[in-house]
């Protein structure tokens, strides 16, 4: 296979991968959590690093994804105090885990082979060197398994879970009356984008997840007021971003993950702006006709 | 131990970078409080993200590492970003918090693809511009505290100049509006004063942690008083001996990154606040409770033996 294939298949993944949780974290208003979360579980990432040595271990991805469930448990122990506002438990609790990983790094970067800006940064174009060898046989990039696993986790998750995930994203009170868990659900889908972001973060970036996650479902939910018609549409369009994305990067010799997060902002603005259903342009249209309406009917009022 | 401390106060560059973080921190100490009390903290964490790409930009335009023009290239993209964020949550259905991810890491994105492309281009004279991602506090030179102390005392001004204005908008924006005052131009003024405080804190504290000095201080000063005047020198105040402190610890040893150290100890002014804040503390709300609670089972046992 050539490079650019294998780059293209853990770029599409990767985003598959990404945009499967992301749907719900955009109906739920959750998305700034799913950033804190890839930002902190850098600081799980080095942990876990310290303790095992090995970047590759499948440890290191338990003990970040548990930093990463810890963030959401500790922003929401900081949210029920109710001494400080929603967003700013977010905005209090990140930066400090991601300044002590930094901290780390910096403090013991000779004798640790981890990079700030390769977990921050991330990139794709690495991904075909580090190689996945199954007794002695070549079974190509070790990014592709790494995120296929995760692909399979997700979607079984939501597979199972649909009609718990959709019950707690839309009504969270009734679903808690019949009996469902709306607690248990959102730590399960939290893990979820916890191990999304750790495992993408040698690919992506920590920084990058975010948009990975959010902009594919946002498009896809401006298109359409179905669950499983946005669920299928984030998968088109995360498919088409980081195609589009990887060869306007190979174009232009530069990162590629970077372009895809750039491809993904881009496209998702432009359905945001023509969206026929929800989009800037019929919303204007919409509140102009509104006006117009009530015009009218001051209007005939004054008349009669 | 004593000594290497007084010979560190007396270090040129100690002073000329704490002084700078002191002001930073001072100065997003104070314009911090209204983006807490609008409820908008996280605005700055994507504003600040946002200016990446304004700073590459301006770069590839002037081909130089002139500070003062790539710091109005991420003004200019700060305010575009502030601009869409905005529209989109604001004119659709889009949520905020939806807005500010896909912008916050678009834009990043956007800044990463312009810096690399910068870099695979050979020009001896693009090093450093990668520092803005983290920034380097110990690279701050007599000028940018300068800059700092210039731009702060301006926008410390507007805030006195419109105390009345931002005040009455931060806390009922409808009641604003029947009294006339314009929410256009309070708020653009606002948000233009939180993107210059970002811009200020890239070259220093760098892209990802500047967001921490806008909400740290005014959530830790949030807790001792309900005085929005307090409030905000308490902050201040906060916000200044973080910055200090930081740089002081950060220069103790050496490979201790000033930015995320300053982060450290705005964070631990947070939790002491939320802790031992004597009227609505996590501690003073325990007792509190505790003696409510006693007081309860007094009132049960006394109406006990009545009936005994």
């Amino acid at each position: 296979m050539s490079m650019i294939t294998q780059i293209t298949m853990v770029a599409v993944v990767v985003a598959v991968t990404c945009a499967l949780p992301g749907v719900f974290l955009v109906l739920r208003g959750t998305t700034m959590v799913s950033d804190a979360i890839t930002h902190t579980v850098l600081l799980g990432i080095v942990l876990a690093f310290f303790i095992t040595q090995d970047l590759r271990s499948p440890w290191l991805m338990i003990g970040a994804t548990l930093v990463g469930v810890g963030t959401v448990w500790a922003i929401e122990a900081l949210q029920q105090t109710k001494l400080l506002s929603n967003d700013a438990a977010i905005g209090i609790i990140f930066p400090l885990f991601f300044s002590i990983a930094i901290i780390l790094i910096t403090r013991y970067a000779g004798n640790v082979h981890l990079d700030v800006d390769a977990v921050l940064m991330g990139e794709v174009a690495f991904a075909p060197f580090r190689r996945f060898v199954f007794m002695g046989m070549d079974l190509g990039p070790r990014a592709l398994w790494t995120m296929l696993v995760i692909l399979i986790l997700n979607s079984l998750f939501i597979f199972l879970f649909y009609k718990e995930l959709k019950l707690t994203t839309f009504d969270a009170a009734f679903a808690a009356a019949v009996g469902f868990s709306p607690v248990l659900v959102h730590y399960g889908l939290m893990t979820l984008v916890s191990l999304t972001a750790v495992g993408a973060y040698d690919s992506v970036g920590s920084i990058l997840v975010v948009g990975f996650m959010v902009g594919p479902p946002l498009a896809a939910y401006l298109l359409t007021d179905r669950l499983y018609i946005m669920i299928a549409l984030s998968i088109v369009l995360a498919i088409v971003n980081s195609v589009v994305g990887v060869q306007l990067a190979f174009a232009l010799d530069t990162t590629i993950a970077g372009m895809i997060a750039t491809v993904t902002g881009f496209t998702t603005l432009l359905i945001f702006v023509l969206s026929p259903k929800k989009g800037l342009i019929k919303a204007s249209l919409n509140r102009r006709r509104e006006l117009k309406k009530i015009d009218r009917q001051i209007k005939q009022a004054q008349k009669s | 131990m004593i000594d290497q401390i007084v010979l560190l106060l007396n270090d040129y560059t100690f002073q000329v970078v704490a002084l700078g973080t002191g002001f930073l921190g001072l100065l997003s100490g104070v314009i911090g409080t209204f983006a807490t009390l609008r409820k908008e903290s996280l605005l700055g964490d994507a504003l600040s993200h946002a200016a990446l790409p304004g700073i590459g930009i301006a770069f590839l335009l002037i081909q130089r590492k002139e500070l003062s023009l790539l710091l109005l290239g991420a003004m200019i993209a700060g305010l575009l970003a502030t601009l869409i964020i905005q529209v989109m949550s604001r004119k659709t259905v889009v949520k905020l918090d939806s807005a500010l991810s896909l912008v916050l890491s678009s834009f990043f994105g956007l800044g990463l693809v312009i810096l690399t492309a910068i870099q695979n281009n050979p020009n001896a004279r693009q090093a450093g511009l990668s520092n803005f991602i983290f920034g380097q506090a110990s690279a701050m030179l007599r000028r940018d505290v300068q800059l700092i102390a210039v731009v702060g005392s301006v926008l410390l001004m507007l805030v006195v100049l419109f105390w009345k204005e931002f005040k009455v908008f931060t806390f009922d924006p409808m009641f604003a509006r029947t009294l006339g005052f314009s929410s256009k131009i309070t708020e653009t003024l606002l948000s233009t004063m939180i993107v210059i405080t970002i811009i200020l804190g890239l070259e220093s504290v760098g892209v990802i942690l500047i967001s921490a000095l806008l909400i740290g201080p005014s959530v830790a000063a949030r807790q001792w008083t309900d005085r929005l005047s307090l409030m905000m020198i308490i902050a201040g105040v906060i916000g200044f001996i973080s910055g200090v402190m930081g740089t002081f610890i950060s220069s103790l040893a050496a490979r201790i990154p000033t930015g995320p150290t300053i982060v450290v100890v705005v964070s631990f002014f947070v939790f002491i606040s939320l802790f031992f804040s004597p009227k609505r503390g996590i501690l003073a709300n325990h007792f509190a409770y505790k003696k409510r609670q006693r007081a309860f089972m007094k009132q049960i046992r006394s109406l006990e033996e009545g009936k005994g």
